[in-house]
């Protein structure tokens, strides 16, 4: 025996070599990184620990101890005493009678974990049910029931029924605490994920706990509220549903909803998100992980934006202003008749007033729409504001990096300003505005457009800019359309269509292949996004080889812009330091 | 988790599998109903005697609501409870469930000033469509508050789509009070 092992080079001496240590979870040996937690080792190995404290974007406390397992290390030698090797070159594992937590322990060399057997099971069911002990049970009445981890871990660690028979302890509830979430303390399991993101992540730490015990409840500090603009993720954070979101509150349970992986288009970061539909609505708005973008979460002020496509003033139909009304008209007739109005001026009489809210799909049709009509005159409206110094950028255009691949960047500060004053000066007579209010986001006024003869604008919400056009194509939201935007970092990230158009609204990029055939006369074959974004790619370089199904939900990195994202460096540098796991 | 179970079919003798024995059967137990109503000791002896000869019902005349069995299932509604408050919170388990998706529920609020305020959710709207409904019982079967059931309405006819729609009044109405339900609600809650 101990001749084999001096010859062989053994498990523990391969793996040091690369920084690993063998871990035998279940009863296989895998390698994994020297300093991984136990939690993340067995995460690895398909053994899922269940967990309520623990997260990896935030410190470990470990106060839920459901992440209980069993952990063995080969028994300390005697003096003098030299380690014994099996056949496998692993030492013998000497278990320990107790568990222990998953989550805050490292593995070591030769380490045991054992995710199953008698003495981890008995752990987690006397968790849960010192956990059910105070919890009120009001599932029916509880938006987190579908996708509450108490539900799920009682279901599958729990014992079913309960052998509490006292009054269970009595703690505030419905509790207002900020103007986006709601409190329920009989539902808190303690877990202090709320707790830790307020502090560590957004900066700003407004919740803690009072009292002891049983009766320890979770609060705002005195005279604070949860007002961050990142309160709402600890709505996602909770486990429970002691956290739960004043907007989303009884408006549907979670499993009539579907999910639909897509981004967030209020500024320029996308962060990831999950739309959340049912029939022709979207309930909410969730973020979604992608540690190149947003990590795990997104500010309250975007994540709640998806209401303004939600109002009544939606445009579901074309319409065509005969003296002076709007009158409702098919699409064939709308687009004929804005094509024809088009054609009776001049390309150098013709602007269009392009959006960088539009996908790079949409702003490669609306440059062939710009090349058809032979005007030069195309811009964008810039929308710069503060940056947070966390996930918000200060542009808040999604997609002002598409704008610069596609339309070009030169000359593009002052594009809008020399349309302004092609208008003032009566050389611009007909504007084709596209998702863009001008008078609200560009400042123009109705004396600036007093002169232009023809305006036609595709707009997805009824605006002062559709009302003073002459005809007005209706449009999609971001939640009604696929296409691609490009982020600050130059990551290229994929919309996805959650729901249909309403009424007789269509996706923007028909909208406008349409009136360019129109214009142009003659078929194309763009039948499908896809021919759009293959036609993109074979005509801008950066876009070469790019595909839908390439982008993939995560998104990727197409340019380099030099610019980061404040959040993920602070995470970053807390991963470095090993406060979290990341 | 789910185990598989591979269950062997019984293994079916001669006679059974000649069927003979399972017809004889059958018409023995329809002879012994046709037996018993002819000598007036069937189910609803009362009302079938009218007939003259004892065996049919004069329909609508007469009705079968006093013979009908304690696990009829009729149309489906909401009952309030002694306490007078209306039991459905709209967890909306039932429309989940509802094989021919008749049930639709908005949930709503419940306010601050309402006395049940600490149950804080009920149905702003709760529909059932008895153009879709089967009275399979499926609703009853999954509320977990005793908020839904299943009455022995069995003629609901209508002139229109629209009268059978049955909005939320229509279904208290025709719940009416349960009395003896579990208090979940409770002081102590």
């Amino acid at each position: 025996m101990s001749e084999t092992t001096e010859t062989q080079t053994l498990p523990k001496d391969l793996a040091a070599e690369k920084g690993l240590v063998n871990v035998q979870i279940d009863g296989h040996w895998i390698q994994v990184p020297r300093g991984t937690r136990m939690i993340e080792a067995c995460k690895q190995a398909a053994a899922e620990v269940p967990h309520y404290c623990y997260h990896p974007k935030l410190s470990s406390p470990g106060n839920c101890r459901m992440c209980m397992v069993q952990m063995g290390m080969p028994p300390r030698l005697a003096p003098g005493q030299d380690p014994e090797y099996n056949n496998e070159g692993y030492q013998d594992i000497g278990w320990m009678p107790r568990p222990v937590i998953a989550c805050a322990n490292t593995v070591a060399e030769n380490m045991g974990i054992r995710t199953q057997g008698e003495l981890v099971e008995k752990t987690r069911e006397g968790v849960m049910e010192f956990l059910l002990i105070n919890h009120p049970l009001d599932c029916p009445i509880c938006d987190q029931a579908g996708e509450c981890t108490l539900q799920e871990y009682s279901v599958e660690h729990g014992r079913g029924t309960s052998r509490f028979i006292e009054d269970k302890v009595k703690k505030p509830k419905n509790v207002d605490i900020g103007p986006r979430v709601n409190l329920d303390d009989e539902r808190c399991v303690m877990c202090s994920r709320c707790v830790r993101f307020m502090d560590e992540v957004a900066d700003d730490a407004v919740l803690g706990f009072t009292e002891r015990g049983t009766h320890t409840t979770l609060t705002c500090h005195p005279d604070r509220k949860l007002d961050s603009n990142y309160g709402m993720n600890t709505i996602d954070l909770c486990p429970v549903g002691a956290l739960t979101s004043k907007d989303f509150r009884f408006q549907m349970r979670v499993w009539f909803l579907k999910e639909t992986k897509s981004i967030d288009v209020n500024c320029a970061t996308g962060c990831n998100t999950t739309i959340w539909t049912r029939g022709s609505q979207v309930y909410r708005v969730t973020p979604r992980r992608n540690d190149a973008v947003n990590s795990e979460w997104m500010p309250d002020s975007h994540r709640l934006s998806f209401h303004k496509f939600q109002g009544n003033d939606r445009l579901t139909d074309p319409m065509v202003k005969a003296d002076g009304k709007h009158e409702v008209s098919a699409w064939n007739q709308a687009l004929d008749a804005s094509a024809e109005a088009l054609k009776q001026f001049d390309a150098a009489e013709v602007a269009i007033i392009a959006s960088a809210r539009m996908t790079n799909e949409e702003l490669f049709l609306t440059k062939t729409l710009a090349q058809v009509l032979g005007t030069e005159s195309i811009a964008t409206v810039a929308r710069d504001d503060q940056a947070d110094g966390k996930l918000i950028s200060a542009d808040r255009n999604p997609n002002t990096q598409g704008v610069n691949l596609i339309l070009g960047t030169e000359g593009s500060a002052g594009r809008l300003i020399s349309i302004k004053n092609g208008l003032q000066d009566g050389k611009i007579k007909a504007l084709v505005i596209l998702q863009e209010d001008v008078f609200e986001a560009a400042e123009f006024t109705h004396d600036d457009l007093a002169g232009c003869e023809l305006i036609i604008s595709v707009a997805a919400v009824a605006n002062h800019t559709a009302e003073a056009s002459d005809i007005v194509l209706p449009s999609s939201s971001f939640a009604e359309k696929r296409g691609s935007m490009i982020n600050v970092t130059g990551r290229l990230q994929r919309l996805n269509q959650a729901l249909q158009p309403p009424g007789n609204a269509r996706e923007d990029w028909e909208i406008i292949r349409d009136l360019t055939l129109k214009l142009a006369g003659e078929q194309n074959d763009l039948f499908i996004i896809e021919d759009v974004l293959k036609l993109l790619a074979s005509s801008v370089k950066e876009f070469e080889g790019i595909t839908f199904s390439k982008i993939g939900d995560q998104g990727l990195p197409l340019i380099d812009t030099g610019e980061t994202i404040p959040l993920l460096e602070a995470e970053k540098q807390r991963i470095n330091n090993g406060e979290i796991v990341g | 988790m789910a185990e598989v179970k591979k269950l062997k079919r019984p293994e079916l003798n001669t006679s059974e599998k000649l069927y003979l024995f399972a017809l004889a059967k059958g018409a023995a137990v329809t002879l012994k109903h046709a037996f018993k109503s002819m000598t007036g000791k069937a189910r609803g002896s009362e009302a079938l005697k009218s007939s003259g000869l004892g065996l049919t019902m004069q329909y609508p005349e007469q009705k079968w609501d006093d013979q009908l069995p304690e696990h009829y299932r009729g149309a489906p509604a909401l009952v309030t409870d002694e306490q007078d408050r209306e039991r459905c919170v709209s967890c909306q388990l039932c429309e989940f469930i509802c094989p021919p998706k008749a049930i639709k529920i908005i949930p709503g609020d419940i306010p601050a000033d309402d006395p049940w305020a600490k149950v804080e959710k009920r149905p702003k709207e709760f529909d059932i469509d008895m153009t879709r409904c089967i009275y399979c019982g499926m609703c009853e079967e999954v509320c977990p508050e005793q908020a839904i059931y299943l009455r022995k309405d069995y003629a609901i006819t209508g002139s229109s789509r629209a009268e059978l729609l049955h909005d939320k009044q229509k279904l208290y109405e025709i719940g009416g009070k349960r009395i003896g339900l579990v208090n979940k609600w409770n002081e102590i809650k």
